[in-house]
């Protein structure tokens, strides 16, 4: 236990560096975050007066939305990352080396974790110059939940990653299990506008009741039961993940 | 550690892949020993098995039966060990192109628990040795090939295993770098009393790098020893002719195989005829080419290389 988290932690050292090295990936993740907020945000402020529109004000609807599509957008393309390091031998020298096999993974994701963080932080704070209005509690509840929605697609891209071995079949692959994940979660629109079938086959998306869940913590509901299931949710979600991704490194070496 | 006298032993092992288009088996029954401070080759064409032995003996690759000790420990009991102990640098590199050569040497120490200035400092010496002086702060993608080979097996260095793997250590580098690697693959023994085990298709690099030859193909080994007891084994010396055309090579074939010990083989407008002594064949093989009005432009007699050890074992040359 005590090797895995050390491991870990090297591994998270080297991709962080790594990442911080390249002044292009910053700028972008930066920049990210504000621009989802400056060109969607005005859109979805007119909308906010339709009937069917959840309850609270627009920004704290809107704002839950876009921090997970952050989270599934910046999680679900590490995967493209882990492809290029097993081309240049990386991650077969690693398995070679004595260090934990999972550590392998999880440093990885720690290291996506924080970035989406960093990521989550830049864009509440510009929220708020538009006009967002939450607590701290409120804050830090939405940061633990984007952590482990952005956890769990971190750990499902790197296992796609390493069982595919090919940007070209992981490119369409995201996209074709991203696309309705995130037409079904109510993040562009809320799914309270949708007609009444497809509200039914959004119930089965774990990523709307995180959605909800972000929603309710952002009118400051810490306790009810969209908050409690968001939660049981992601956290089920990151288990699957983590298992799924474990396995992915330990079949590098069969 | 123990000290131990045999550094690899591999008994029966075997690998098979399904493929949709049914079983391939990869290796089949390879048995081998390799001594403490033997440096010692995989010879074959590409497919013939080699990286794949190489990736089971390095515990990417989990053999379908067999077993093998790896520097004292059972590879499939206690594989943990055996990373321990082993070195490995594979065909792909070992390294990020963005990441700093030195950066990424003292990451790779701290997976194996060594310190971070205990690192630095085994680092820099390997860099000395491998003549990486004023790379350390380099982008990996920056250096040069045979600095960056140089660089993945300082990287398979850090932990002082005992035993270290190269997978095909000069491919892609040219004549020069390639003469400068091998020096300090064998320099690598006298430094760190390393056993050293690689795989080549290349006879070049196998006549000046290995103690002893494992020829393999199509998964089997097919023969084993020194190369120079292996070429002394090969019947003859081979002539080579240069005709001026292709129409030629048929005719003067049929002319040689009087004194042939083997079927001619043809390639272009190069005839290569084995024979049991070159220089007594010589005049004979000139006379009967006479006798059948071909002109040959060029002539040429050789001992026998490792091309013609594989070529008299497998009947097939190391090139094709």
């Amino acid at each position: 236990m005590k090797q895995y988290f050390g491991d870990s932690y090297v591994v998270f050292l080297r991709s962080m560096t790594l990442s911080l090295q390249n002044p292009i990936w910053v700028l972008v993740s930066i920049m990210q975050p504000i621009l989802y907020l400056a060109l969607f945000g005005p859109l979805l402020v007119q909308v906010a007066g339709v009937p069917g529109f959840p309850v609270g004000d627009s920004w704290q609807v809107f704002v839950p939305g876009i921090l997970v599509q952050l989270a599934m957008f910046g999680s679900l393309f590490v995967g493209f990352g882990i492809v290029a390091e097993w081309r240049s031998g990386v991650i077969d020298r690693m398995l070679v080396s004595p260090a934990s096999k999972n550590a392998l993974i999880t440093g990885r994701v720690m290291r996506d974790v924080i970035m989406l963080i960093v990521q989550s932080i830049i864009l509440i704070g510009v929220a708020f110059l538009f006009g967002l209005r939450i607590g701290p509690g409120a804050i830090f509840a939405s940061l633990v939940l984007v952590g482990l929605l952005g956890a769990a697609f971190s750990y499902f891209s790197y296992a796609a990653g390493l069982w595919l071995k090919s940007e070209d079949v992981l490119a369409p692959m995201i996209n074709s299990i991203a696309l309705p994940l995130m037409l079904l979660s109510g993040i562009l629109l809320p799914m309270s506008l949708a007609p009444r079938w497809l509200q039914i086959v959004s119930d089965f998306n774990p990523i709307k009741h995180v959605v909800q869940a972000l929603r309710s913590v952002f009118r400051g509901e810490y306790l009810n039961f969209e908050t409690i299931l968001g939660l049981f949710l992601a956290l089920s979600v990151l288990s699957v993940a983590a298992i799924v991704g474990n396995l992915a490194i330990k079949s590098q070496a069969r | 550690m123990p000290e131990i006298g045999t550094m690899i032993n591999v008994r029966g092992l075997k690998r098979s892949f399904k493929t949709p288009k049914g079983v391939i088996e990869a290796v089949k029954n390879i048995s081998f020993e390799v001594k403490r401070r033997e440096i010692v080759g995989f010879l074959g064409p590409n497919g013939a098995g080699k990286s794949t032995v190489l990736k089971m003996l390095c515990t990417l690759l989990r053999p379908s039966d067999g077993e093998a000790s790896i520097a004292g420990f059972d590879l499939l009991r206690d594989a943990k060990q055996v990373r321990r102990h082993i070195g490995y640098v594979s065909q792909s590199g070992s390294t990020s192109p963005e990441a700093r050569a030195g950066d990424e040497i003292v990451w790779h120490a701290q997976l194996y628990g060594i310190d971070r200035n205990e690192a630095k400092e085994r680092g820099k010496h390997l860099f000395d040795v491998l003549d990486l002086e004023g790379q350390w702060e380099q982008k990996c993608g920056s250096l040069s090939g045979g600095q960056r080979r140089r660089l993945d097996i300082a990287m398979g260095l850090i932990h002082q295993p005992e035993l270290i793997f190269l997978d095909e250590p000069s491919t892609g580098l040219d004549p020069q770098s390639r003469a400068n690697l091998w020096d300090h693959i064998r320099k690598l023994r006298e430094d760190f009393d390393t056993t050293i085990f690689l795989t080549t298709h290349y006879m070049d690099e196998a006549d000046a790098l290995c103690d002893r030859l494992l020829i393999i193909d199509h998964g089997e080994i097919v023969g084993r020893g020194e190369a120079k007891t292996l070429k002394s084994q090969v019947a003859g010396d081979n002539i080579k002719l240069t005709l001026r055309d292709n129409r030629d090579t048929q005719k003067a074939a049929l002319c040689s195989e009087s004194i042939a010990i083997a079927q001619p083989i043809i390639s272009g407008n190069l005839v290569q005829i084995m024979v049991k002594d070159g220089a007594a064949s010589l005049p004979k093989l000139a006379a009967a080419l006479n006798e059948g009005g071909v002109e040959a432009i060029g002539i040429e007699v050789s001992q026998p290389t490792l091309n013609d050890v594989f070529l008299s074992l497998t009947g097939r040359s190391l090139r094709d």
